[in-house]
Formats: structure tokens, sequence, C-alpha cells
């Protein structure tokens, strides 16, 4: 048991380590917050990295097969445009634009994933241009920051679970028996769990998922193979855009509006991949998963939660954050100083 | 076609983008033409006007060529711009270039260990030294717009002219220069591309890839330094965020120009043609009134659009 | 000429790249219940027959009919479909995945659309079980395998598709003994269950060992298909290269003509260690000498070049060159030594595939045909033209890729560009592995003549053949360590494989 634990471990190094640098940001975090552990602050917490959450995951399907999307921010901030105008209305009209900015987001993926593979374009200069594509049309989406999301909404999906209830009245409005286990659980932690593991999960079990590894690992083994490369890319594009559209539609509820902030995207791109490699997937493709993803994007935010409770200059800020991201990839890279072949360096 | 099959593979994107660049000075044309009756795009004041702005991003562009040649990406280049620009103010005096410069060959040195020694993906450890120095610099400055200004020298070598020339683009030629004496007539400039096209045979042909990859860096964050150091001369002094309108351009102009963004292939000249590209689009646009919106939209579609193009005479080839 | 009761039939069928033509009017069927060697230099079109055949390439021109139904495959799952599965030379596994992820990456066992791992697993058990590769466990990432297991992985998963056609191109090169055994085993039975094997080996005595119909390509065309025993091997050979070849290996001086006694060896290695793999080798080398690495794959040969090159980090024990103690701590300072190596795969380790002929011979060279840091052109294009004649590279245009050329070109230009250095030691890692017959004379005869100048060599091979024929003396490697030297009379295919196996001489006789 214990062995089989080891090589689990082992395999997954950079999965583990990301989860003990995240448990200990975190429990430190909780232990020097001055009111303690609250369910306010906790749900305060899972709020702000519901979006990047997303853009994570979104950003660790085409990181995977080896290459990079830098539209997803884009994406996202397209998405959260879209959500400012469509979910509003009677409750039906709000699931069809949760849905139709849901597509939105999906389609625009797929069409990076047709121009990658058929344009025969590398990823990461294609998504740079549909990334200014999608800014560009978020833009006229949305010249201005505003919008119309529906406050009980904001309300039940940015609480916990109680307040769910409440808002909607279900299960005697929050105070049925059955749901005091979960009540205090905040309910854009399930949902980012319920939609990010739910549909990663099954997902990456799938041939599709599995040949998108395959195509990191070695595309041209794949292709040998007989599986259906275009196909998986095509697919790992147009998930990566459902999820940055995920983060955009939950921005969009969580700040009841729409904004079309360029540098917001942008930085929402660079952080997905810093999340990503914190999360211990290789940017050579073929190694990692989603769930470590969210893990480091858990962990960019504990940072910045640190700014509030303890007295740093703000101003530091960006500098204690790049200089936790290189010090985190620093500490993973040490093992190449173990690496006794220099050639295995270089594969 | 036939003087397509002559001009040879490596070329042929950079033929597509002069002609592209010189329809889309027809387009702008055509536009001044039709709305106001006359065409500043044709008059050599104004494409030199033009040519003095693009030179800070044909400098950054030249580097960052280098470090894709690698089949790296320097990502650090909007915040050494500006670091550089503020040092160079900060200091002043005789000490202001050198200190700019200075301030790019450490973010260059810190970049090439980064990713030649710890083999951290130049990706994401630009990424984070990019944030150290906005952290390093939001604290020099305290937030605040930094009140220092410009030395006269640097405002003669980004603003003034010499026979009715910038000195901006003197400077930019000078760089080009010696890029691209660099990497077609020196044995590191050779060992850029080897090492860009399979870094474990330019290895075991005794190549010090290592110190190669520290080099591009090195001449990178150099050429972003000098850029930052025009560009404050330019402005008369330093700012916030100065440096960002240069990273997606330079990559795009260095793409444009059919360099491989997975290393070993490209020529500079093409570069230069993708600067000189993107600089006129940009004018164009802004002589159109495009809102940002449409500039975005139609930015990316260009890219896009090129580089459709230049797959296709790629497959064709084949 | 024509054949009309193969299972699966070429006919007319041609290929072409640009103005190139890799495959000409080529007829060609393969029969249930046989292993059918497939012959031919490097460039003969052997690898585009069997690309073609498996739905890689598709022809240019031609027909191709299975069961007498024309078929066209676009990809190589159309001809997985129809029971034809190829085993590529450049293997086609993913490292990152597991064995039994690998074994049936395309057709996984399912379960509401998703991959049954159990499943999975318990298949992958039982075929490898199949190839006497048990030891293999399924969970293992392919990347933690040797290269003989993962070739093994390879054929398992070939296997476990139930071919009816089954191409090995040249599958058995990277694989022990004893696995070379289990594959011929394996060959042989699937036979006896009617499928029809397709064998291309440069080892001409495996091909003659196992194949009951032979087919020689050249110059992309199909030359001639007989029965085993028809030809004799000389004959075969001719068929091949389509001229007479009179001696197999250059002459090698009567006499020795290094002193051992008078002063010190060009490369002296005493008590070498690296890791495990390594332990203890004691070796030297005189100028003018070439001395051959021999013994089974993976005892430490790779590792001991490697070593020598700088390549390894933290090797234990002392490296003389000319008597003057020498640490080679990076591949830079080995070759300021006057030491050069041509690594053991030269498309990843020797070469820049997209840079031109130039590019790849100048790459060691320009502090040579520098003068400060510019490179003088002239100087450059010399040395350019001198590897070219030197080595009878054959390309009308140095500035063209080096992925153009074949890869017996190929391997020239990998051993020119250390050549222009004039090094002193040249160490050589399986240089003529799948090289044909007439580079490979060329090679021989290149090494005799660096000999001959002084140089020493040192030489690894996978082929005893080629250790006997080149090599003044050859040193077997076993388990990390040199067992045993062998020259002169001592110097005999047995006494190589004894002492691979590390046994007496006595015990073998």
């Amino acid at each position: 048991m214990i062995d089989k634990l080891r090589t689990l471990v082992l395999r997954n190094g950079g999965f583990s380590a990301a989860l003990a640098m995240f448990l200990v940001f975190f429990i430190s975090y909780q232990m020097l917050h001055p009111r303690g552990f609250s369910t306010a602050v906790f749900i305060q917490n899972a709020n702000e990295s519901v979006a990047i959450g997303f853009v994570a995951i979104a950003q660790t399907i085409p990181v995977l097969l080896g290459g990079l999307d830098l539209s997803v921010g884009a994406v996202m901030t397209l998405a959260n445009t879209i959500a400012s105008h469509l979910v509003t209305g009677t409750p039906l009209q709000m699931v069809l634009g949760m849905i139709a900015t849901l597509l939105i987001g999906s389609a625009f993926g797929l069409m990076n994933g047709l121009i990658v593979v058929y344009g025969r374009i590398q990823p990461i200069i294609a998504t740079l241009a549909t990334g200014a594509i999608a800014i560009g049309l978020a833009l006229l989406i949305r010249p201005s920051p505003g919008g119309e999301i529906d406050p009980d909404l904001n309300w039940a999906l940015t609480n916990a679970v109680f307040d769910m209830a409440e808002t909607f009245g279900f299960a005697d409005n929050g105070n049925a028996a059955w749901l005091q286990p979960i009540a205090n659980i905040p309910v854009p932690l399930i949902i980012i769990l319920v939609v990010g593991v739910g549909v990663w999960l099954p997902f990456k079990r799938t041939v599709t998922g599995r040949t998108i590894y395959a195509i990191g690992s070695s595309e041209g083994a794949a292709y040998m193979s007989g599986l259906p490369v275009a196909r998986a890319k095509i697919a790992a594009f147009t998930m990566a855009g459902f999820f940055a559209s995920c983060g955009g539609l939950y921005l969009a509820i969580q700040t009841s509006s729409g904004n079309a902030d360029i540098s917001q995207a942008g930085a929402y791109t660079l952080n997905s991949i810093a999340a990503v490699v914190l999360g211990g997937t290789s940017l050579l493709g073929g190694i990692g998963g989603a769930i470590g993803s969210l893990i480091g994007a858990g962990i960019l935010r504990v940072i910045s939660f640190y700014f509030r409770i303890l007295s740093i200059d703000p101003l530091l800020q960006p500098l204690i954050e790049g200089l936790v991201l290189l010090g985190a990839v620093s500490l993973g890279a040490l093992r190449t100083f173990r690496v006794k072949n220099m050639m295995e360096l270089f594969r | 076609m036939t003087l397509i099959n002559r001009i040879g593979p490596q070329n042929r994107p950079i033929a597509i983008a002069i002609g592209f660049t010189f329809a889309i000075i027809l387009v702008g044309t055509a536009y001044t033409l039709a709305t106001q009756g006359t065409m500043p795009m044709l008059q050599p004041n104004y494409l030199l006007q033009q040519l003095q702005i693009g030179s800070f991003l044909g400098i950054c562009a030249a580097g960052m060529m280098v470090v894709i040649l690698m089949g790296h990406i320097d990502l650090s280049v909007p915040w050494t711009l500006t670091a550089a620009a503020m040092m160079a103010t900060t200091v002043g005096g005789p000490w202001a270039i050198p200190a700019g410069l200075a301030v790019g060959l450490l973010v260059g040195v810190v970049n090439g260990l980064g990713v030649s020694y710890l083999r951290i993906p130049s990706m994401i450890f630009t990424l984070g030294v990019d944030s150290v120095l906005r952290g390093l610099m939001v604290a020099h400055t305290g937030g605040f717009a930094p009140q220092t200004e410009a030395t006269p020298l640097m405002r003669f070598l980004a603003a003034d002219r010499i026979l009715g020339l910038p000195v901006a683009i003197f400077v930019w030629a000078a760089v080009s220069i010696l890029i691209t004496v660099m990497l077609t007539r020196t044995g590191f400039g050779k060992s850029i591309y080897a090492t860009g096209a399979k870094e474990g045979a330019a290895y075991l042909s005794g190549i010090r890839t290592r110190r190669v990859v520290i080099g591009a860096f090195v001449t990178s964050s150099l050429c972003a330094a000098t850029a930052g150091v025009l560009l404050a001369g330019y402005s008369a002094k330093a700012y916030q965020g100065m440096g960002g309108p240069f990273l997606l351009p330079a990559i795009a102009a260095v793409v444009l120009g059919g360099t491989h963004i997975l290393g070993g292939r490209g020529r500079y000249l093409g570069t230069l043609v993708g600067v000189i590209l993107i600089v006129f689009l940009n004018s164009v646009l802004s002589i159109m009134q495009m809102s940002e919106a449409y500039r975005q939209i139609i930015y990316g579609v260009v890219i896009i659009v090129m580089l459709l193009i230049y797959g296709r005479e790629g497959q064709r080839r084949q | 000429m024509t054949e009309t009761n193969g299972l699966v039939q070429l006919r007319g069928v041609s290929r072409y790249f640009g103005g190139i033509t890799a495959l000409k009017d080529v007829d060609f069927s393969c029969h249930p219940g046989s292993v059918h060697g497939i012959l031919g230099e490097n460039g003969a079109g052997k690898s585009t027959l069997i690309k073609i055949l498996s739905g890689v390439l598709e022809a240019s021109e031609g027909r191709m009919s299975v069961d007498g139904n024309d078929v066209a495959y676009r990809t190589p799952s159309q001809a997985t479909k129809d029971g034809i599965v190829c085993i590529f030379q450049e293997l086609s596994l993913t490292p990152d995945l597991s064995v039994a992820d690998n074994i049936f990456i395309d057709n996984p066992p399912r379960w509401m659309g998703m991959i049954d791992r159990r499943a999975q697993r318990r298949m992958a058990i039982d075929v490898l079980a199949r190839i006497k590769c048990a030891d293999v466990d399924p969970d293992t990432l392919v990347r933690d395998l040797s290269l003989s297991r993962r070739q093994m992985v390879e054929i398992a998963k070939a296997i476990s598709k139930n071919p009816r056609v089954l191409i090995l191109d040249e599958a058995t090169s990277a694989l022990t003994s004893r696995d070379v055994q289990t594959v011929y085993g394996l060959l042989n039975k699937l036979r006896d269950d009617g499928v029809s094997c397709l064998f291309i080996s440069h080892r001409m005595q495996e091909v003659e060992a196992l194949c009951d119909r032979l087919s020689v390509f050249r110059n992309g065309q199909h030359i001639r298909t007989f029965t085993k025993g028809e030809l004799s091997e000389s004959e075969i050979v001719k068929l091949m290269i389509g001229r007479d070849i009179t001696a197999h290996y250059p002459p090698k001086p009567t006499a020795p003509h290094v002193d051992h006694d008078a002063g010190a060896p060009a490369l002296k290695i005493t008590n070498l260690t690296w890791e495990n793999r390594l332990k203890g080798v004691d070796l030297d080398v005189g100028a003018g000498e070439i001395v051959g690495l021999g013994g089974l794959d993976g005892q430490g040969h790779k590792e001991l070049l490697l070593a020598l090159f700088g390549v390894l980090k933290g090797v234990q024990g002392q490296v003389e060159l000319n008597g003057q103690p020498f640490r080679p701590l990076s591949p830079a300072a080995c070759k300021k030594a006057s030491i050069a190596l041509v690594p053991e795969d030269r498309k990843t380790e020797g070469l820049m595939l997209q840079l031109s002929i130039a590019d790849n011979i100048l790459l060691p060279n320009y502090p040579g045909v520098s003068r400060g840091p510019l490179v003088d052109p002239a100087r450059a294009a010399d040395v350019v033209q001198r590897a070219i004649t030197k080595l009878q590279i054959k390309t009308s245009d140095p500035g063209i890729a080096v992925e153009t050329l074949s890869g017996g070109n190929q391997q020239k230009v990998v051993i020119a560009k250390w050549l222009m250095l004039d090094p002193d030691v040249i160490l050589l890692n399986d240089p003529t592995r799948g090289i044909d017959v007439g580079t490979k004379q060329e090679i021989y005869r290149l090494m005799r003549d660096l000999a001959n100048a002084g140089k020493a060599i040192l030489f690894y091979s996978t082929d005893y053949a080629e250790l006997i024929g080149c090599c003044d003396r050859v040193s077997v490697m076993y388990d990390g360590a040199v067992v045993r030297d062998l020259s002169g009379e001592t110097l005999t295919e047995e006494a190589i494989v004894s002492a691979s196996l590390n046994i007496h001489a006595g015990d073998a006789a």
C-alpha cells in the first residue's frame, strides 16, 4: 500500500509537489488570518478563484498537446461580455443565455482548432491572433463596462449552498436537515469542481482524451499508431474554448457585469500558463492534467490573498508573485543538476 | 509563378510581406484620397515619421527574433524595456544610457541562466522575470509616474534628425546591421540556428549550447533596453507600462517575417519587413480612425491570413 | 512476373516526391503463410513500399488490392482495418503513456465510451506473455523501458491487432539476442498460422535464417523475387548493388605498425566507472589502430563513448591522451583536445536535419574558418568543398537541407564535419547502422585510411562480421567492463560471441 502510494507520488511528482505547496500556503494563510477560518472569507476566496481556475483548466488541454492557447484570456473576456447581455430575464432565458455563452466560447475554441489543424499554423501564433480577434469582438459587444445580471442569480452562485437554497427556495429554504452537512460549502467551489472535474476526468478516459496525451508525448508515434490526431487537436482547442467561457460566464455572474479589459485578458492568459506549470503539467506536452492546474491556480490565488492579511506593501505584489513563480519552477528544475547523462536534457 | 519559384522558400514569406505592405499603403492612400482628397501616406515626411516610431518596435523585434530562432521566447521584453528606461532616467547624466543597457545585460544573463542551466521553459521563466521586474520598478517609483527626465543625448537619439532623417532610424539601422552580421557571418550566429534546430546535436558538435542560449537572451534584453532608452528619450521620460504595447507586435513581426516559431529557420530581413508591415498597418488603421475593437480584429485577421498564405505556399512546394 | 493469388497485390505502383522517383512501376505481392524478406540498399525503395502498404503514404500511380479488392489507403488505420500492420523502424510508441496504454492505443477496450483500464491491463498481460515479455509491467511508462524492451512492446502492439499481414521494418535492430530469438520463434508461429510476414533487415544472416521468399529492390525498382536457397549470398549482394564487390573489407596492415612499448597510446583509459553502467573499464587505443568494441547490446559501450566525449557527469577513473591526463568535461572540451564522436542516432544527435549540408559540416569548424568573430566565406566554402569531395557526398548543392539526403549520405555528413577538424582520436558509435552496403564499404575504407594516417579509432558496432573485418583488435564488453581483448588469430566470431556471454573460449569450444 505504502509502496503503491510511493510510486504514485513519484510518478506524479509535479502534481504532488503542487498539492503540498498549495496546502502549506493555504493552511498557513488560514492560520495567519486575523479572524481565523471563516465561511465568509472562504466563500470570498472561492469566488475569486473560479475564473482563473477555469482558465487554467482551459489552458491545460492545449498544453498537453504540446501547444499553447494564448487566446484563453481573450475568450474568457468575450464570454464575459456576451453573458453580461444574455444572462438576464426569466429563469429560462437566463439558462438559455448561459448555454449560448458557453456555445459561443466553444465555437471560438473550435475555430482555433480548425485553424491549427487545417491551416497548419503553430498554436501559439494562431491563438495570439485569434485572441486579438476575440478581444476586438468583446470590445464591440461591450465598449464600456456594464451589464445586467440577475441579482438573485449573482447572490445564489457566489455564496454558500445555504444561501443558494434560500434564494431559490428549495430544501426548506436551506433549512432541511439533509442539506446541513454541505450548507456552508461555497457554491463557486462546487461549480468548479463539478464542471471542471466532472467534464475533465471522463474526457481524459476517452480515446480522444488519450490521443491528446499521445500527441503531446510523440506526435509522430500518435499518427503512426492510427490515432485520430486531427480530431483530438480540434477537440482540445474546443474544450479550451469551453472552459475559458465557463470562466467568463462565472466572472460575469460574480461581478454582475461584463468588461472588455485587454490587460485583464492578457493577465489571465499569462496566469493560466503559470498555473498550468505550477500544477505539474509539462509545457512540452504529454504529462500532467487539469486537476493539477486547478491547484496551480489555487497557489497563485492564495499568494495574492496574503497581501490582504499581512501588512505588506501592495506595491510589492508583482515582485513577490514573480519570485514565488520563479522559485517554484526553479525548485522543480533542480533535478536537472542530478542528470548524469547530458543528452537526457535535450529530449 | 516562375518569379515566386525563383525567390526560394526561405524568402517567400518576405516577398509576400513586402507585397502586403505596399497593399496596405495603397489602401490607406485610396482611403485618404476618397475622404480628404489628400495622400499623406505617400509623403516622405510622413513615412519617415512612421519609421521613427517603428524603430522602437523594430529594435525589440530584432532581439526577439534571435530568441525565437533558438526555439525560445522572451516575455520579459515589456518590463526590461521599462526598467531600462527608468534606470536610465534615474541615473541621468553621461551614465544614463550605460545604466539602461546594464539593466538589459543583467536581465538577459538571468533569463539565459534560467533557461539554459535550470532548463525552465523560457515561456515561464521570462514571464516570472517580467513580473519581478515589474515589482521592482513599481517599488522603485512607489507606484507613481517617475519624476526623472531623459538626458539630452537620449532625446537626440530618439527625437532629433540628422540630414533630415530621424536619428532613431539610424540607431535601428545600426542594430539591424549588427544582428544581420551576427546571424550570417559569425560562428555564434550559426550556433544559434544550430541550437534552435536541434540542441542535442549542436551540443554533440562541440557547441557550448548553454552559452549560446545565454548570448541569445542577452541580445534580446539588450535590444529591449535600447528600445527603452530610446522611447524614454522620445517621450522625454519613462513611464509605467511603456513596454506593454511592444511584446505581441514584436512576436508577430518576427513570425510574419517568416521566422519559424519553433526555431532554427528565419532571416533578419524578414523581421525587418514584418516590423514595417505592422507599423504601416497601425498607421493606416489610425488614419481611418478605427476603434480599438476593429483594430484588434483586423490585427488578428491579418496575422492569420498571412500565415495561411505562407502555409499554402509551403504545401505546394511539397 | 505477374502473380495472381497474393493476399496483397501491387500492380504498376509508383511514388514520386517532387521530382524524385522513390518507387517505379512496382509489381509485388505477398502470400499467406510466408516470411518474405525484402532486401535492398538505402534508397532502394523498401521504406516507400512498406509505407504504401501500410497506409502512411499514397501511391502516385498504380493499383493496390487486398483479397482481390482494390484499395486506396489514406491513413494507417485504414490499412489496420484490413489486417495490415506495420512495425516501423522509428518507434511508434508514446513515451509518456504506459505499456498497456501503448499496446491498445488506437482500439482500447471501452465501457460507456471510456477506456476500461482494468480490461486493458489484463489484455496487455496476455499479449506480453505471448511474446515472452511477462517481465514487463503493463503499468510502466514506456519512457522507463530500455530500447530493446520498447521494441518488444512495439511488437506486442502489432500482434494485439491480430494482423493478416505483419510488416517488420528493421524491427530487430535494437533487440537483444534473447529477444531476437523470441521474435524468430514468433514469426515462425505466425507463418504456421497463415500470417503473411514482410521482413526488412540489413542483416543478411537474419534474412537468410528466417525468410522463405526474398525480394530484391534497387533504385526504386523491384528487381527479382525468389525462394530461399535459389541464389547464393554473393549473387544476392550483386543483385542489391547492381555490381560485383571484390572485397568486403579493406586490407589490414599485415604487421601491426603500432609499437605498444614505444611511448604512450593515443588514448588510454584506466578504471573508468560511471553510475552502475561502467564498472572499471580499462582500454587503450594506439595511434594508427582501429579498436573495436564488441559485446551484447546494453553492456556499457554507448556509455563508454559518451563518457569519453564529456557527455556524462560524475565519471570516475583516468583518461590519458598521449600520456597526458585528460578530463572529458564537455564535448566542447573534447573537441579542443582533438577527440571526435560520431553519435549513435544521426537524425537526432548527429545532424540538424533542416539546416543545409554546408551548415552542418561547418558547425564544429567555425573557430577554424573565422578571422576574429567573423567567418571567412572563402575558407568556409573551401572546408565544405573538401569535406564533400573527401567523403564523396552525393549532392549537387551544399546549400540544400541535409534531410533531403539518403541515410548513407547523411551519415557521411556527420563523419565529414568531424574529419575537417583532423581529430586524433575518433569515437564511432555504430556508424553503419541502417546504411546500404556500398556506403558501408566506403566507411570501412575511410576508417582504414584514417588509421594509416595515424589516427586512433574506437569503433562500436553491433555487427560482429564488421568488427572482425575492420578492427586490429576487439575489446569485448560485458556488464560495464572489458572482459576480453581479441586480435589476430584469436579474433573470430566464435571468440566474440563467447566473450560477449562472458564464457571462456575454452568452455565454449
